[in-house]
């Protein structure tokens, strides 16, 4: 049920990158290219993303916990610390010599365009060398700073 | 010195162009309900982030839940194929024709989205929706990089 429940979830997430041309490469580039004809669309995307999330997420703060779990996992993080800004340049780099950032990366395997599977092994490799990275450094100086992270989302 | 009406006929056929050739503000804010729906749905039923980043590094990290994650990641994966039965075909991305720049690019979107704590769904949506100044911040960072990014490789700033 609980699978169910998400693949309906991630189908429609799916579908609103294909309804927005978000799986589009051009068109996120379009965006991210402010000196060129630029494409405002995807700020458009996020709005509407936006006010969409704000409500459902009310909802599910009033009732307190979700239908098929025991709780909701809210991020508990709030402080921007250095991981964060770092991390933050560096997907931003990646993001924007590609136009591809995870979720219409992802979508795209379905084309099986041999340069969009060479971008997602890399991304998942990019992903292990990071845990393998922070599982080192957590063994080298167990400090409480130094615990594995905590992803936002 | 440049007069004003001068000013604005160079401002304004570019405005024009933009808006009439590239904007297409109807399938964009309907996508985007579409994505906010998925994200408040996934919230509801199961208490999770709609941050793909996450689900992902999840799925091949040492997360226990990785039913819930694969069946989110096949969602995804599942909707342009189902597009395509119904005529809409999602046809393959062009894409950088070096394997140089598609490597780096994805180990640094990787990387990077794993020590940021999240991309533009976890951060961009999911954590501006819940006023986070961690999600505001990294969004701001990560577009603006993106901006700067494209501005070198397309108009050749600095380089």
């Amino acid at each position: 049920m609980l699978a169910l429940a998400s693949l309906l979830c991630g189908f429609i997430f799916g579908c609103g990158l294909l309804v927005s041309d978000m799986v589009s490469p051009a068109k996120v580039l379009a965006f991210l290219d402010v000196l060129g004809a630029w494409d405002p669309s995807l700020a458009v995307v996020m709005a509407a993303a936006l006010v969409v999330t704000w409500i459902g997420f009310a909802i599910a703060r009033r009732r307190g916990r979700p239908l098929l779990d025991a709780q909701c996992d809210w991020p508990t993080k709030t402080a921007v610390d250095a991981p964060l800004v770092i991390g933050a340049v560096m997907f931003g780099a990646g993001w924007g010599l590609v136009g591809l950032c995870p979720g219409p990366a992802v979508a795209n395997l379905a084309t099986l365009s041999p340069p969009v599977l060479l971008f997602v092994a890399a991304m998942l490799a990019g992903m292990t060398l990071h845990d393998l990275w922070q599982r080192r450094r957590t063994t080298a100086a167990p400090s409480p700073s130094a615990t594995p992270v905590e992803a936002d989302g | 010195m440049p007069s004003l009406d001068a000013t604005l006929a160079r401002i304004v056929p570019r405005v024009y162009r933009w808006a009439m050739e590239n904007f297409t503000p109807l399938s964009a804010a309907i996508g985007g309900a579409l994505i906010g729906l998925a994200a408040a749905l996934l919230m509801l039923s199961l208490g999770r982030i709609a941050g793909v980043s996450g689900i992902v590094g999840g799925l091949i990290g040492a997360a226990a839940d990785k039913a819930w994650r694969a069946a989110f990641v096949a969602g995804l994966i599942l909707a342009p194929l189902a597009a395509g039965l119904v005529g809409f075909r999602l046809a393959p991305p062009p894409m950088p024709g070096s394997w140089v720049i598609l490597v780096a690019a994805g180990l640094l979107v990787g990387f990077g989205t794993r020590l940021g704590g999240g991309c533009t769904s976890g951060h961009g949506v999911c954590g501006f929706a819940r006023l986070s100044p961690r999600s505001i911040a990294a969004t701001l960072i990560f577009m603006g990089t993106a901006m700067v990014v494209v501005a070198i490789v397309r108009h050749g700033l600095g380089g």
